[in-house]
């Protein structure tokens, strides 16, 4: 594995409230480039939704995220304005997301689903969209389907197809939002092991998992967030063999008794 | 033809432990059904020939010359019909499109622009709106031909329920695949050209297709402001002649069969969509 490299992302002080509700209180996150960073909590404890403020999909009511040379501060009161949306837009570009449930889209082909973005937002040639997909489809092992329609896939087929959608953008960072909880038991080994290898490969990732395995595996840092703070953070080893804080404890001996891996 | 199958390997004999019984009850499950059918063809037939000859009974009986005469006349009006429907049915599906980005726009200017025209069209009568392309429009200056007028009255007051039928659509695309096009950072108008409205228009398809087979007969109206469709033409045959019951029942066999064409092409083409979709 890649030696860490320079911080490409850098999340300082977001919050969010739906309503009166305080989902995210004041977490910051610094993300170093070939770093893969897992945040694990329980379900409802903000750390998709904090994943989610990091491109604005979701606007936060304060902080800031930078992600390479882009910074965007939020801003609640204007996130509709143009010039505010053109921001977000050009931090977007070079952040890749990976959804729980795919949303491919599934009036185009897999292919299509792969180049579409990198020839609408980046103004890449349909060749050059091409050259880029295949290598990417290659590398999570689809090329026999570049030219199916997502319908036609299986689950973790669907998640694959998406990784090589967002990895088509050549994106700094890649965000992954429980990548296997909408898959069967059985096929969410494939996904994980693509992910797996793209962090292994040395690719900038945060994940949003309940897979604890899979933290054990690839995790340089694991996160453990609750009630939208940061709890306890540290590599995976000291978090999930010894954690510290009680809150911890408790999260990962319900983990380990119930034996769950996708429980969400 | 699975059942006929079947049936053949049950006659094979016990051997593969099913009872002969099943071959006797899938036949005459078939039987059945056959039976259904040709009572169903016989009612139908008895029913039609009735009614039209109660119609045509207080009366002298049917004109056969007449209709034999006229037949091709009439018929030509079809081919207006079909023509008309199918510009005004484009011409709806592009009003509802803007229409409906208009009723989810959260511009209050654009917003209740959209909205007053859904309100105004539904809340008046196409009549009048027909009416109101072709005579009041004349006389603030703008001189409509009166197909022009007839088509473009159509395809505004289709518009307008449409608007309501594409804003379902749109509605109905999943949340998700607009926030997965924006996270791939597409703008807006991409967002919505690329990824919402293609899969907006395949939830909307057969209602589109009910629509027109709806318009093939509304566009009957336009035949009060001159227009040579299917009516007009009836109209047209059967006064002078005094034959109206004639060419108007050429005109409605018409219009029917029309619709029964439309409405199996509009059937093969959901199946080939759900199909798609597996």
């Amino acid at each position: 594995m890649p030696s860490l490299g320079e911080p490409v992302l850098n999340a300082r002080g977001i919050e969010k409230y739906f309503g009166y509700n305080h989902v995210v209180r004041g977490l910051d996150l610094e993300l170093r480039r070939h770093e893969t960073v897992m945040l694990v909590g329980r379900s409802g404890s903000g750390k998709s939704t904090f994943l989610r403020c990091l491109n604005f999909l979701e606007e936060p009511t304060a902080g800031v995220v930078r992600i390479a040379d882009i910074e965007v501060e939020a801003d609640p009161l204007h996130d509709r304005s143009r010039r505010h949306q053109e921001h977000i837009r050009q931090l977007r570009m070079r952040v890749g997301m990976v959804f729980q449930d795919f949303n491919l889209f599934p009036h185009m082909t897999v292919l299509q689903n792969c180049i579409e973005a990198p020839m609408r937002v980046k103004g890449k040639s349909r060749a050059e969209a091409v050259e880029i997909a295949e290598r990417y489809l290659n590398k999570v092992h689809l090329m026999d389907k570049r030219d199916e329609h997502p319908a036609r896939l299986s689950g973790g087929q669907k998640q694959r197809a998406a990784i090589a959608r967002a990895l088509s953008m050549e994106p700094e960072v890649l965000m992954f939002d429980e990548p296997t909880s909408a898959l069967d038991p059985e096929l969410i080994g494939e996904v994980l092991k693509v992910m797996e290898d793209l962090a292994h490969e040395g690719a900038t990732m945060i994940v949003v998992t309940h897979e604890m395995h899979f933290a054990r595996e690839a995790a340089d840092r694991v996160i453990f967030i609750d009630e939208g703070t940061l709890v306890e953070e540290g590599p995976p080893e000291q978090l999930l063999n010894s954690p510290q804080d009680p809150r911890t404890q408790r999260f990962l001996r319900r983990f380990l008794d119930s034996g769950a891996s996708g429980a969400d | 033809m699975a059942y006929g199958h079947a049936s053949s390997d049950i006659g094979q004999g016990a051997s593969d432990g099913r009872d002969p019984i099943v071959d006797q009850i899938i036949r005459s499950g078939h039987q059945r059904q056959l039976t259904f059918r040709a009572q169903f063809a016989i009612t139908w037939l008895i029913l039609i020939v009735g009614i039209v000859y109660l119609l045509a009974g207080g009366r002298r009986g049917l004109d056969g010359d007449f209709i034999v005469e006229w037949f091709p006349f009439i018929l030509g009006g079809a081919a207006t019909t079909v023509a008309i429907s199918g510009i005004a049915i484009v011409g709806a599906v592009v009003l509802a499109i803007f229409g409906a980005m208009g009723r989810l726009s959260v511009n209050p200017w654009i917003n209740g622009t959209a909205s007053l025209y859904v309100s105004l069209v539904r809340g008046t009568p196409l009549l009048v709106q027909i009416f109101f392309a072709y005579y009041a429009l004349a006389e603030v200056g703008l001189v409509l031909p009166g197909i022009v007028a007839g088509t473009a009255a159509l395809a505004f007051n289709y518009g307008a329920y449409m608007t309501e039928v594409f804003r379902a659509g749109i509605q109905a695309v999943p949340r998700g695949q607009r926030e997965a096009a924006r996270a791939l950072g597409m703008r807006e108008r991409v967002v919505f050209w690329r990824i919402v409205i293609p899969q907006a228009f395949r939830i909307v398809t057969p209602a589109i297709g009910n629509e027109f087979i709806a318009m093939l007969k509304d566009s009957s109206l336009v035949f009060v402001i001159g227009v040579g469709e299917l009516l007009w033409r009836a109209q047209a045959a059967g006064r002078p002649n005094v034959r109206i019951f004639e060419a108007l029942l050429v005109a409605a066999l018409v219009y029917w069969i029309l619709t029964i064409i439309f409405t199996l092409f509009q059937e093969r083409l959901e199946r080939r969509m759900a199909r798609a979709d597996r």
